[in-house]
């Protein structure tokens, strides 16, 4: 890295983007957004962000800090704790793998793949609750949940191009 | 070139790998010593509790406006309705005056040991699971202000829950619609007991209610105080029938509102009950 120790700091600062970004849908998918008549289920923002940087700049997001997200998840959910580690590395690893597949297809590919990842991965974290905590835990509320996770992908995405744009060139994916 | 890359990929994979692994044995020790997890997990929302705390200010001033725009609309017929109901509560209020100056010369007259007072300590609300596996809330009071596992939450509708986990300056309170929730209560003018249990959805179910029960839709739920956890008397919610033509199971439709909540109180009566937790190292009042 050449330059001013201000250009390095800037890059750094770019460079920490999805992580940072990671920890706000976290906190975000705390908020108690009291919409009046919802049942209170909020969507599953961290998923998105995961699959998202996965495909585009997974360089920039290891996957040490996927995990450290995925324990946070579990501890501000009260979820049993490994769940979301687990679930969102399981995501991850799938994305960066085979991101050459989808890289350069319209978006409307990306949001059917983005269905269908979504729901393996709500799949695989309603199954490991329920024997985690030995209770079947009715299907629908995780059902509601995965609609809305799907339904505002294309909004978040949106968000991430922005942040996009403003990060480092080069890199790429560490898979390519 | 080829060969760097193939060796970056195995690196990759045995990377994601250790990951997973690491992420099973973590739910195993979370399996076998629960109450690791819930220090651990209780230490990282006292730590949160700040930036949420902050976070979820402007997300409910933004909820308030759209209510009160909502308010300002049916502001008319709001305010016709508020009166009448006013001129009944006025009725009642009367009602209930009486009724306690009696009650308490009553009580004198029987020497009837009291109840313990309450303690209150008012938390709000700062996070929301919006839970698809649990239904709890975050609350911004802890060990700190008093705050003891297992005491009761209300607001000003009746029982919200009770609290299962206490950091220092925060506090996980388990909804009484959450599925692992069991609260016993007592059913319409009988006094039928039963257990409120939930099961993740906006409903409650009643379970151990005796099959010749007297009860019916309209029906208040009180809890009833046994075991020891919760005083005898809060409000929970009123009994409505499911199925298209109100003869299926009965249900309990909570008096508590999750979108609606902002603030609770949390009641400690001093009952210890059948919860008690000594290697959290609580305050005790």
């Amino acid at each position: 890295m050449s330059g001013s120790p201000w250009s390095s700091f800037d890059n750094i600062a770019r460079s920490s983007t999805p992580t940072l970004l990671l920890l706000f849908l976290v906190v975000l998918g705390q908020l108690p957004f009291s919409l009046p008549g919802d049942s209170a289920v909020t969507p599953y923002f961290v998923l998105m962000a995961v699959f998202y940087w996965g495909l585009h700049r997974s360089d920039l997001l290891p996957a040490g800090v996927v995990f450290l997200i995925g324990l946070l998840q579990d501890a501000l959910e009260g979820e049993p704790f490994g769940v979301n580690a687990f679930v969102l590395i399981a995501v991850y690893w799938f994305v960066a793998s085979q991101q050459r597949h989808f890289a350069g297809r319209p978006f409307m590919v990306v949001w059917l793949v983005f269905a269908l990842v979504a729901m393996s991965a709500e799949s695989l974290r309603w199954l490991l609750v329920s024997v985690l905590t030995t209770t079947l835990i009715g299907p629908w509320s995780v059902t509601f949940e995965y609609l809305m996770t799907v339904a505002l992908y294309p909004v978040l995405t949106l968000a991430f191009v922005l942040a996009q744009k403003t990060l480092p060139r080069g890199g790429g994916n560490f898979m390519d | 070139m080829r060969a760097s890359v193939s060796i970056r990929h195995g690196a990759q994979r045995s990377t994601f790998a250790l990951f997973l692994l690491l992420a099973v044995g973590i739910m195993l020790i979370g399996k076998a010593d629960p109450t690791l997890y819930e220090r651990t997990r209780m230490m990282i929302a006292d730590i949160a509790t700040p930036v949420i705390g902050a976070l979820s200010s402007p997300v409910a001033a933004g909820a308030e406006l759209i209510e009160e725009a909502k308010h300002l609309l049916v502001a008319y017929d709001e305010n016709t309705a508020l009166r009448e109901e006013n001129e009944r509560l006025r009725h009642w209020h009367a009602v209930a005056q009486g009724l306690e100056s009696e009650n308490a010369r009553l009580r004198s007259l029987l020497n009837f040991a009291p109840e313990a007072e309450a303690a209150f300590i008012t938390g709000r609300i700062i996070g929301d699971s919006g839970g698809a596996f649990l239904r709890s809330v975050l609350v911004d009071v802890g060990a700190r202000e008093g705050v003891r596992k297992g005491v009761a939450a209300v607001d000003n509708n009746g029982l919200v829950g009770r609290v299962a986990e206490v950091g220092q300056r925060s506090a996980r309170i388990l909804l009484i619609t959450d599925l692992n929730s069991r609260i016993p209560v007592f059913v319409g003018d009988n006094r039928e007991r039963a257990i409120l249990a939930g099961d993740n959805s906006d409903l409650a179910r009643l379970v151990y209610l005796p099959p010749e029960r007297s009860v019916g839709p309209g029906d208040l739920v009180i809890t009833s105080g046994h075991g020891g956890a919760f005083p005898a008397g809060l409000p929970v919610g009123v009994i409505v029938a499911t199925g298209a033509d109100g003869g299926g199971e009965l249900r309990v439709q909570p008096f508590l509102s999750p979108d609606r909540l902002e603030f609770v109180r949390l009641m400690d009566f001093g009952l210890t009950g059948v919860l008690q937790d000594q290697d959290l190292g609580l305050v005790s009042q």
